[in-house]
């Protein structure tokens, strides 16, 4: 790994050497790298379905691949991309990584527990992996019933199994991360003190440990239904089709959340540090997490305005929906608040911040255009939704997932990424993404249902315009891995706190020694102090 | 070896003191049962909803189960909560021997349990109550309804027992630690959170029993 | 209706997107950091302002939803005077028929400025009715009914999709709904092979499938008469009252013994894989063609009246 001379110090990287010291860690900074290096393996493996899926729709009719294969691809692309790159993505790599270090914690509450579910995703990811290689499965990633458990010939079972065993892996990601917050804490990290980073995978944590359970129970009532017939969710024995679907919404609409509310507490993070202003109503940002996690549980039925569910039951629905939108505004305004009277730095992670404020508002705007009932019943299933939830996994939970990447890779490796090549692809991603997305709300309004292999020649332009912003957006995201990769090597050393941020991470050298700290730190500043930092760190050079 | 140095060995280099361990580990418990109760949470809001849809079909086929064989096994469990209380009370003392000895009886009382549990099962299967092709229940205009009565009951009974099952190992592996003199009055949450876990699963039971075996039994 | 609302949401997103952008903008330019070691002044926000961007947005998503569930109940209520259509989708065709009797695939024939309503089931997977002018949709599921109604006001071509995945095929399950001038309407329904009306096949499977040897319309069968019966109060043997609409008869004729009449005896037999999902359609405008509930007594000529057009057809509540 990386040994250079100047680097005698022991730290976590070069404690050991070879796979087994890998394999067998308990470190939870290691078990960090091993799910960075496992869920970029699955992002790419979902952005070749995601190329794929693109290069079809640039001609209306189905010329590239087959229309099974076409259905394959859009359902792996989903599958991939939600439950083993961005479920996973930055709780798993960032916060396994930095809560403990963030609460002044020299280890999660429960190491081993911790390893365990890297190789849980692992395994599941295994089984996913082998249900394509042997010939793929085709239900969408929603796995509607009685398709999925009647009709489809496909891998569906196999592909079940790998998510059930992942869905384990984020529970007791969960449960860990619960436990190592609240019994954790260094002298001094009072609740109101954390950053609000490590409230936003506390929140996080909440939905994945109440709502994975209920997929988990529902992915198996399908594979037993599919293998033996037994009428849970089959019309003909008396089954109904509609109560899969609440009770895969009940955990898919909060797992919308497991993906964005993490990707919120960066951003928090981000906008102070390189704003170096303490971020604009700390509880209220906060609080907002927490409000977003139990409002997220009662609001899984707007994704069923027109599947039959009565409209009274809607009603509800919609109106609940409209909630959620309250705290995701304050969390908005305070970040752009934060800003006010500040000094903004635009180094590579603040562009992403900004790109996900952006992008994010967008995204939680047009959600609102699904929430509407009246509204939902003509874009429901069409490239609106489609663009909608981009904005809200790729404009948001990406965006941020890569500013965590650039903003922490300097503690994580001890090296800084080259910032010119840096700036340059936020840009592309930036750019590359509005070209992808914004025409899919245009020919999603005009009427183009999701998941057609084949269209009507109208919407062509549009598409066009689509397939020439993924290319963009698909070099936006190859170039980091080329320069993220040079840097453990070639970029410059950086030191213990190269943004001056004031989080308890940025106190322990880069890259950070095996138990994180020499001894336990304790706090006596309130998060984001930037004015006790500065003096510190004058103090220390006096 | 003296006391302090037993301490020092149980508690793992991430925590600062004993106490701060005990206190996750409890933690980490209570929130895996939460989880639990979201995961039966599920099977059990399909169970609910299908038999408000088929009131009757899920009232004759509910009349099949045997409501004594239900209850004196409601019964055992009940017992072995109770030997279950009585071994984390001798692991709190350090009584040895005692700590073994409930393990032991709890894991017969949760043996009986499964045993009868599956007579159950068996006695269905030779019944044709099990879904599948060969499915009939006697007298039942809709077939399909009742099988899926029989499909939710084989699911929950099934989980319930897969549950008391993995309970078994565990506390046979605790009967096993706590012989060798594992557990001490200052380090015994193994035997604690094994017992929030015993408890728990008798509680599911606790629910299944009335919603499967008795919820129409006037009729 | 739909786009009004449309618009005004975008106008509402247009507007909250642009202030953030244009604040980031702002704040990142006027706020620039000038000397790496600079530290701002550091403050706390008033609450005032928390209070203040927690309680606009609320007001404005609370009018999103008024109007939402407004615009909702208005696209998802049809009209009394409907023209009725019956439609089934399987993969990965839909089949549609007129009440006179005329059965499209992929394709609907319908008269401008008249309100269409189509009744809805599906024989495997779930399908959605999706007409994306007519900004209208319903999922389509098997083992109950579900309804669209829309009413074009321009003659012209209007593209139908299936819009809930449904296999191999899907982006296949298109078609297109043709709107006509009312007369032109009328003309293209004489013209064509028309098995005769759906009330008249429903009357035929009646015949064939067994079901006129117990239902006597005098009622002195071994079940009842359904002389009357579309759209009455049906009292049942456990004392509940139901309503005979088209699913309560599509259950009785599938799943006879759900819900048994007051008197009479579950005797009957299961029709679940003798009678198709459009044959079930067709019994059930028999049964509708057999009297509503005020015009109980010829019932038994009823088949002569079922040729009369449609509209002429009122389904007045059994109040």
């Amino acid at each position: 790994m990386i040994t250079t001379a100047t680097q005698e110090r022991t730290h976590y990287l070069n404690a050991g050497y070879g796979l087994k010291s890998w394999l067998l860690t308990k470190d939870h900074k290691r078990i960090g790298l091993l799910y960075l290096f496992t869920i970029t393996l699955f992002f790419a493996l979902g952005g070749v379905f995601a190329t794929l899926i693109r290069l079809e729709l640039l001609t209306p009719p189905g010329d590239l691949v087959s229309s099974d294969t076409y259905n394959k691809l859009f359902t792996m692309h989903g599958i991939i991309m939600i439950f083993f790159f961005l479920v996973p993505s930055i709780p798993a790599t960032m916060g396994n990584f930095f809560i403990p270090m963030m609460i002044g914690a020299r280890d999660m509450a429960f190491p081993k527990l911790n390893l365990l579910s890297w190789y849980l995703l692992v395994v599941g990811g295994l089984f996913s992996i082998y249900a394509m290689v042997a010939g793929g499965v085709d239900t969408g990633w929603t796995f509607y019933t009685p398709f999925s458990s009647s009709y489809s010939n496909t891998y569906v079972v196999a592909t079940a199994v790998g998510i059930f065993v992942a869905g384990f892996s984020s529970i007791l990601t969960g449960l860990n991360f619960i436990v190592t917050i609240h019994t954790m804490r260094a002298p001094g990290m009072r609740w109101m003190r954390m950053p609000l980073f490590v409230w936003s995978h506390y929140a996080t944590a909440l939905i994945m440990v109440l709502g994975t359970p209920v997929l988990a129970i529902t992915i198996l009532l399908v594979g037993a239904e599919r293998l033996f017939h037994i009428g849970i969710f089959d019309p003909a024995f008396g089954g109904d089709p509609i109560l899969f679907q609440h009770l895969f919404w009940f955990y898919s609409h909060p797992a919308v959340y497991i993906m964005i509310l993490p990707g919120f507490g960066v951003i928090s993070e981000v906008v102070s540090t390189f704003s170096r202003s303490r971020v604009f109503g700390y509880g209220f940002v906060a609080f907002a997490s927490l409000a977003i996690a139990i409002l997220g549980f009662l609001v899984w039925g707007h994704h069923m305005f027109v599947s039959g569910q009565s409209a009274y039951a809607g009603l509800v629905f919609s109106f609940l929906s409209f909630f959620v939108a309250i705290p995701s505004a304050v969390k908005v305004f305070n970040w752009t608040a934060t800003m006010y009277k500040g000094s903004v730095s635009y180094a590579t992670p603040m562009l992403y911040a900004f790109g996900f404020i952006g992008l994010f508002t967008v995204g939680g705007l047009t959600g609102l255009f699904l929430a509407a009932m009246g509204l939902d019943i003509h874009v429901h299933d069409t490239y609106f939704v489609v663009a909608h939830f981009h904005y809200i996994m790729v404009g948001g939970a990406v965006m941020a997932y890569m500013g965590a990447l650039h903003y922490w890779w300097p503690k994580m490796t001890g090296r800084l990424y080259p910032e010119g090549w840096a700036k340059l692809s936020a840009l592309l991603v930036f750019v590359g993404f509005n070209v992808t997305f914004l025409p899919q709300f245009v020919v999603g309004y005009l009427g183009m249902p999701r998941r057609y292999h084949v269209y009507p020649d109208e919407f062509q332009v549009l598409h066009v315009l689509s397939t020439a912003g993924a290319s963009i957006l698909a070099v936006g995201y190859v170039l980091p891995l080329i320069y993220f990769i040079w840097s453990v090597r070639h970029g410059p050393v950086a030191g213990a706190n190269p943004w001056h941020a004031t989080g308890l991470e940025w106190k322990t050298p880069s890259p950070p020694p095996v138990h994180n700290f020499e001894q336990t730190p304790i706090v006596r500043h309130e998060a984001y102090d930037y004015a006790a930092l500065f003096q510190e760190e004058s103090e220390n050079v006096r | 070896m003296s006391a302090s140095q037993v301490e020092r060995l149980d508690l793992r280099e991430q925590f600062d003191t004993p106490e701060q361990q005990k206190e996750a580990s409890t933690l980490g418990m209570w929130i895996f049962l939460v989880t639990e109760v979201m995961f039966f949470g599920g099977a059990f809001a399909a169970y609910i909803v299908y038999r408000s849809f088929y009131t009757e079909s899920f009232g004759h086929a509910s009349n099949t189960l045997d409501v004594r064989i239900g209850a004196f096994n409601t019964a055992v469990l009940i017992v072995s909560s109770l030997t279950m209380v009585l071994a984390v009370h001798a692991a709190q003392i350090g009584a040895r021997k005692l700590i073994v000895l409930f393990l032991l009886l709890t894991i017969l009382f949760g043996g009986v349990f499964l045993g009868i549990k599956a007579y159950e099962w068996h006695h269905k299967w030779e019944q044709g109550l099990v879904p599948g092709p060969g499915f009939h229940l006697p007298g039942e205009p809709m077939q399909g309804q009742a099988q899926l009565f029989f499909s939710l009951y084989f699911a929950m009974t099934g989980l319930h027992a897969l549950h008391m099952v993995v309970g078994v190992g565990i506390l046979s592996v605790l009967a096993v630690q706590a012989y060798m003199g594992r557990f001490s009055p200052a380090y015994y949450s193994p035997v604690d959170i094994a017992g929030l876990y015993w408890h728990f699963v008798d509680i599911i039971w606790i629910f299944l029993f009335p919603l499967l075996y008795l919820i129409n039994r006037h009729s | 209706m739909t786009d009004n609302l449309y618009f005004f949401m975008v106008a509402v997103t247009i507007f909250f997107s642009f202030s953030i952008f244009l604040a980031i903008l702002i704040f990142a330019i006027k706020y620039r950091r000038r000397s790496p070691d600079e530290v701002p002044p550091q403050f706390h926000g008033p609450p005032a302002l928390e209070l203040a961007w927690t309680l606009g947005p609320l007001v404005i998503v609370m009018i999103m939803f008024a109007w939402g569930a407004h615009v909702y109940f208005a696209v998802s209520t049809p009209p009394e005077n409907a023209l009725q259509i019956y439609g089934v989708g399987k993969q990965w065709m839909w089949k549609l028929q007129h009440m006179e009797g005329q059965r499209e695939i992929n394709e609907l024939h319908i008269p401008v400025g008249v309100p269409v309503k189509v009744t809805l089931t599906s024989e495997d997977v779930i399908h959605s009715f999706f007409v994306p002018d007519f900004r209208t949709k319903s999922d389509v599921l098997p083992g109950r009914y579900t309804t669209v109604w829309f009413e074009a006001t321009k003659p012209g071509r209007y593209h139908l999709f299936c819009a809930e995945y449904c296999g191999t095929r899907h982006s296949g399950m298109t078609g297109w709904i043709y709107a006509m001038e009312p007369h032109d309407y009328q003309a293209w329904l004489s013209g064509g092979a028309s098995e005769g009306s759906m009330a008249a096949g429903g009357q035929k499977l009646f015949q064939d499938l067994g079901c006129a040897s117990c239902h006597l319309p005098d009622g002195r069968g071994r079940a009842p008469s359904l002389v009357g019966v579309f759209g009455s109060a049906v009292k049942l043997a456990n004392g509940s009252t139901v309503k005979a609409d088209e699913a309560y008869i599509r259950e009785s004729i599938l799943q006879p013994n759900t819900k048994i009449a007051a008197g009479f005896q579950p005797i009957m037999p299961t029709f679940q894989g003798l009678v198709t999902e459009e044959g079930v359609t067709q019994l059930i405008e028999y049964v509708r063609s057999l009297g509503q509930p005020q015009a109980a007594a010829p019932g038994a000529a009823a088949s002569t009246e079922t040729k009369a057009p449609p509209a002429a057809r009122p389904q007045p509540d059994a109040k």
